[in-house]
Order: structure tokens, then C-alpha cells, then sequence
């Protein structure tokens, strides 16, 4: 954000000889509208969640609810933690994304170090062959068998360790560990250090921002991934926050019976119930965002332009 | 410095390969836990592709399956279903490539030259939230503000003095729907290589354009798009593949029966044939389906390839 800026200035500065003429002027109002009307026409679902789920159901069923909230009420948040499973499944995300991560960090900075290294005898083929999974791959039925003959169907080692490496992660961390000046590695290597203490005490701490961006492609997907989980696991103990979340809001498999339930009484749907899951499904990722807001974009740009 | 001498010289004799190994064990030891893992979770499953090749029994496991050669391929190529895949397949990887690629390459322009700096930054931030909701939650949004008696979207339209549709089940609202989607929930995401390309243009191109006359749409045209000309090839050439193959999970999340005739992809069909079949799973022609599409997927790729290291000398390999 802030090279943008600075690179903004450099600009304006290769500008400030000329006047702005009544075009230019037309020009920079135009894209000026164009952004603010992407932006607003962007966090508009968002909010309308945010408004919904706050609001009185029947206020939303019946359409009075599309800028503004209608009788501010936490009826539906209340009735969503009622909801059977709902703090199970938070609670295995909350397993899955934490356990998962880090299984992910161990085996992807350790090999990304490794193949960063000239020295590896073989390093070309073992690049080539994490490489080759990023343009092919086994695919749904093969990968799904595999876990049924390794004995890992309904097991939560399948989710943790069967999603380990993302070939994609691995790579924007090879070429971060490649940026590392050799020197640093040759003066640990003078004062006797060995590989292991070369990687821990002087890579990791030096990849702060790499580390910052591979951390959070690894969160994302742990935190909203439901097609691998649905697959693989029978055990509703077992099943995240996302599974369970499809059938209620995309399925809705329960609110079919509760609708009809409720129509009598005519107080309660469980439409802004399905708003208000929505909000506890995306609050956690939507407040990390700006905490790991400043390493992600610098260490995605280098992920991106390097492929 | 006697000893970094030592450093150097140990590397420029030429020693033998083991040796090599052998004096530096933990680097090899480092590389062990994810070479274990790709080749466990990533080239097994591979060889599990032979499937294809199989009446897979269920039970038995390939010990009691049958080698039937390329008879899944024939029964997926003559049978109606494959048209219908391989057509919705390709058209919904064409949209993407008209609309949601080049979405992305406008909205970085848009950041970077809105004058406004909150502006700007705002919409970058604004854009980039979708990335953290998943493809459950945004599926769950579409479904439900599309919903002809509570969805938002229809209130709106009602409020227009225009009649409700019930979008998720008109086959012709798949593809617009699925593409604002997907152009919703990756636009920022994918921006952010574009913006980074803009800021590494060098700005004496701009203060060249200047004194050759150049206002600022004949910047943007004559210096900004070329300059991330070789970034857009690279993306389009990374996508491609990506447009083909992945999308299955969300496109599950929303299709109906009623809209198998615009929505069924190869993927998706696969993944009924296993796992959604009125209990009559077909592993083999499943695998053989899926197969074909990572086949038609590798091709598109080689294809674009070339093509682009004819026209624009920008390629992968």
C-alpha cells in the first residue's frame, strides 16, 4: 500500500510541469465514480448479511430490509448456537485449522528450504516433481481411493496430514529462502552451524513476510475448505464448520420443516438465522485480514510473479 | 578467512556424489518429510489413475476388478451425457475467460489511477474481503438472495414493479449467475499481481508519454498495458488450466437438476458418477471421465502456450 503511494507521488511529480486540462480533469473524476461504485457494489453483500442477520426475521422476509436494519434483534444469533453440532463443528475447524497449518508450515518451509539449496544433489528433478503436480494431478476418484487404501476414511489424519503441501505455497517459499543473500548461509556455515540450525535460527526468522503469506493460503483454505471434508468424512463429530454450513444454508435441509413449523406462530423464519450463520462463519477470517494485511500483499507479489 | 578459503575450495573439488550426501545428511533429512508426502499423496494417487482402465469393483478393490481397456472412454464419449459436459465445460471456462479475467486486469487500473488516494485504497480492501469467505458462504449468499419469496434481489425487482424469477432453477441464469460469482469472489485476489505490475513500470515511461503529448488515457493505453502485457500472458497462461479444471466444488454448491443442461461440467458429472449416484457408484468410469477432463485441461495449457510464445514471447516453459 505503501509503495503505491509512493509510486503515486513519483507520478504526479513527472506530471506537476503541466497544467490538468478540462479532460484530464473529466478523466479523474470518472475513474474516482467507477471506484467508489465498484467498492460499494462489492461490500454490498456483505452488509446486507450483516443487516439481515441483525434484523427481525419477518422484517426481512417481507422486503423492508435492503439498506437498513428493521427492529435491531440477536434472536437469530441466539437461535443459531442453539443449533445441534454448531460449536462442535466451530470447534473442529478451529481443530483442523490450527493443527492443519501447522502441518502445512513443517512440511512445506522444510523442503522449500532444501530444494532452495544448489548444493542438493537432485534438486532440478525433486523441483520438477512438486512442479508437475501444479499443472496435473490424479484428480477426485484416484485421490479418494487413496485415502480408502491407506485406511484414512473418517479420519481427521486425512484432513490434517493428507492436505499438507500446496505445491503452489512451497514454491513462493522456495524462491523467498532463494532471495536470502548466500552469504548469510556462508557465514553460519564458518561459525559451524549445521543445516538444521542454518534453517531454523537464520531462514525462518529472516521470512518473516513469506512466512506471513503462506501461513494465511494455508488458513483460508483450512478455514473455509468443505468439498475434501464432505468426502472423506462420515462422522458428524468429526465434520467442520463448512459441511455442516452447506447443509443449512445452501441445502437448507432443516429450515424446510422448521418453516412449516413456524408459520402458525408467525414470529420466527429462519432466514436471517441462515444471515447470522453466514456472519459467524466469515467474522474470524474478516478480522484477521487486516492483521497479516501488511506481509500478505508483499509476499504475494512475489509468489504471483515468479509463478 | 583461512577457513571461508577452506568454504570455497570444498566446493569447486569435485567429490563424489554420496559423499556429497553423506557430509550434509540434514539438508537430505529436511527434504525427506514432503518428498514423502508428494510421493504418498500426490504421485500414488496417479498410479491409482489405471482405475480408468478398470470395471472397478467397489468391494474387491483392483484384485477383483476387470482390465477392460479404453471401454469406459468409449461408454463416456458415445454416451449423451458427454456433449452436454463437454460443451457446458468449455463455455463456462470461456466465460471466465471474457469476463473474470479480464475483470481483474480493469479493477488494478481502476486502483491505480483513481486519483483519490482513500478511494483507492478502499477499493482495493473492499475488493480483496471476498477472498476470505468460502465457497459455501458465497454459494449460501447466491441461493438465498436469489430466493424468489425472501431474497433480496427479488424484493428489489419487486419493488421495480418487475416479477420475481426463481434464478436457481432457469437453466439461463446459470452461467451469468455462476460467473458474477466467481468474478465477486476472486476479482481482488486477482488484481493484486496487476497493481504490482503497474508500480514496477518505470516512471520515466510516463514522463516520456508526457512530453510527447500523451494525456493520461494515452498513458494508461500507449505505456500502462504494455508494460503488464507480459504479466497478463503469464496469468492467462497460469489460468487456463485453472478454468478448466477447478470451480466443481462451487459448481455443486449450485446447480439443480433443473440446470444440469447449462451448469453439468466434466468435473462435476465425475463426481456424481462416484459419489452421488442413487448408491450405484461407478468408480471406473468416474475415474475415465476425470481422466479425460485433466488430459483436455494439459492440452488447452500446451496449446496456450505455444500460442503465446508465438505472438507475445511470454511462456511457461
Amino acid at each position: 500500500m505503501k509503495d503505491l503511494e509512493k509510486r503515486k507521488k513519483k507520478i504526479e511529480h513527472a506530471k506537476s510541469g503541466m497544467v490538468q486540462s478540462t479532460g484530464e480533469k473529466v478523466y479523474d473524476l470518472c475513474i474516482n465514480i467507477i471506484a467508489v461504485l465498484v467498492t460499494l457494489i462489492t461490500f454490498y453483500p456483505i452488509y446486507y448479511i450483516l443487516i439481515a442477520s441483525f434484523s427481525r426475521p419477518l422484517g426481512v422476509d417481507n422486503g423492508d430490509v435492503i439498506f437498513t436494519m428493521v427492529e435491531p434483534t440477536v434472536e437469530a444469533y441466539k437461535r443459531a448456537f442453539r443449533l445441534p453440532n454448531l460449536w462442535i463443528s466451530y470447534g473442529n475447524t478451529f481443530f483442523y485449522a490450527v493443527f492443519g497449518v501447522a502441518m502445512n508450515m513443517i512440511l512445506t518451509t522444510t523442503m522449500a528450504f532444501s530444494l532452495s539449496r544448489k548444493r542438493l544433489v537432485g534438486r532440478k528433478f525433486f523441483t520438477l516433481m512438486v512442479v508437475f503436480t501444479m499443472w496435473f494431478n490424479a484428480g477426485l476418484i484416484p485421490t479418494y481411493l487413496n485415502f480408502s487404501q491407506l485406511h484414512m476414511l473418517d479420519t481427521r489424519a486425512a484432513i490434517i496430514v493428507g492436505f499438507g503441501i500446496s505445491a503452489y505455497n512451497l514454491i513462493i517459499m522456495k524462491s523467498f529462502f532463494e532471495s536470502i543473500p548466500e552469504e548469510m548461509e556462508e557465514a553460519a556455515t564458518v561459525d559451524g552451524a549445521s543445516s538444521f540450525r542454518t534453517f531454523f535460527q537464520i531462514f525462518i526468522p529472516m521470512s518473516k513476510p513469506a512466512l506471513a503469506t503462506v501461513v494465511m493460503f494455508y488458513l483460508v483454505n483450512r478455514w473455509n475448505g468443505y468439498f475434501w471434508p464432505m468426502t472423506l468424512l462420515r462422522d458428524d463429530m468429526k465434520m467442520p464448520l463448512q459441511v455442516l454450513l452447506k447443509k443449512l444454508i445452501v441445502d437448507q435441509v432443516a429450515n424446510e420443516t422448521e418453516a412449516a413449523i413456524v408459520t402458525s406462530a408467525s414470529t420466527w423464519s429462519p432466514t436471517t438465522r441462515i444471515y447470522a450463520l453466514m456472519m459467524i462463519a466469515i467474522v474470524p477470517m474478516l478480522v484477521i485480514y487486516p492483521v497479516l494485511q501488511k506481509y500478505f500483499k508483499a509476499g504475494m507479489t512475489l509468489g504471483a510473479v515468479k509463478g | 578467512m583461512a577457513q571461508k578459503h577452506q568454504g570455497l575450495n570444498r566446493r569447486k573439488n569435485p567429490q563424489s556424489k554420496l559423499r556429497r550426501i553423506r557430509g550434509d545428511w540434514q539438508l537430505y533429512l529436511l527434504l525427506l518429510p514432503g518428498l514423502i508426502w508428494f510421493i504418498v499423496f500426490a504421485y500414488k494417487p496417479m498410479y491409482g489413475l489405471k482405475i480408468a482402465f478398470y470395471d472397478y469393483n467397489v468391494f474387491g478393490g483392483f484384485a477383483k476388478s476387470d482390465f477392460i481397456g479404453l471401454e469406459n472412454f468409449r461408454r463416456y464419449l458415445s454416451s449423451p451425457d458427454f456433449s452436454r459436459t463437454f460443451v457446458n465445460t468449455i463455455m463456462i471456462a470461456v466465460w471466465q475467460l471474457i469476463i473474470v479475467f479480464p475483470a481483474s486486469i480493469l479493477l488494478a487500473i481502476i486502483v491505480t489511477e483513481a486519483s483519490s488516494k482513500f478511494i483507492s485504497r478502499a477499493t482495493q480492501t473492499v475488493t480483496f474481503l471476498p477472498y476470505f469467505i468460502s465457497a459455501v458462504v458465497v454459494a449460501g449468499m447466491v441461493v438465498n438472495f436469489t430466493s424468489p419469496t425472501y431474497g433480496v434481489i427479488n424484493q428489489m425487482r419487486e419493488k421495480l414493479g418487475m416479477e420475481p424469477i426463481y434464478f436457481m432453477v432457469e437453466p439461463d441464469y446459470f452461467r451469468p449467475i455462476y460467473t458474477i460469482m466467481i468474478l465477486w469472489m476472486s476479482a481482488g485476489y486477482n488484481s493484486i499481481v496487476y497493481i504490482a505490475a503497474i508500480m514496477g513500470i518505470d516512471p520515466s515511461l510516463y514522463e516520456a508519454a508526457t512530453v510527447d503529448g500523451a494525456g493520461r488515457f494515452g498513458r494508461l493505453w500507449h505505456v500502462t498495458l504494455p508494460g503488464i502485457l507480459p504479466t497478463i500472458m503469464t496469468m492467462l497462461l497460469l489460468n487456463i488450466g485453472k478454468m478448466i479444471r477447478s470451480g466443481y466444488e462451487t459448481i455443486i454448491l449450485l446447480y439443480q437438476p433443473t440446470t444440469f443442461s447449462k451448469a453439468d461440467t466434466i468435473a462435476t458429472y465425475a463426481y456424481r458418477l462416484a459419489f452421488d449416484n442413487r448408491g450405484r457408484a461407478d468408480y471406473g468410469l468416474a475415474g475415465a471421465v476425470g481422466l479425460f477432463e485433466a488430459v483436455i485441461a494439459l492440452v488447452m495449457v500446451a496449446l496456450a502456450n505455444q500460442a503465446s510464445k508465438r505472438l507475445t514471447q511470454n511462456s511457461l516453459w
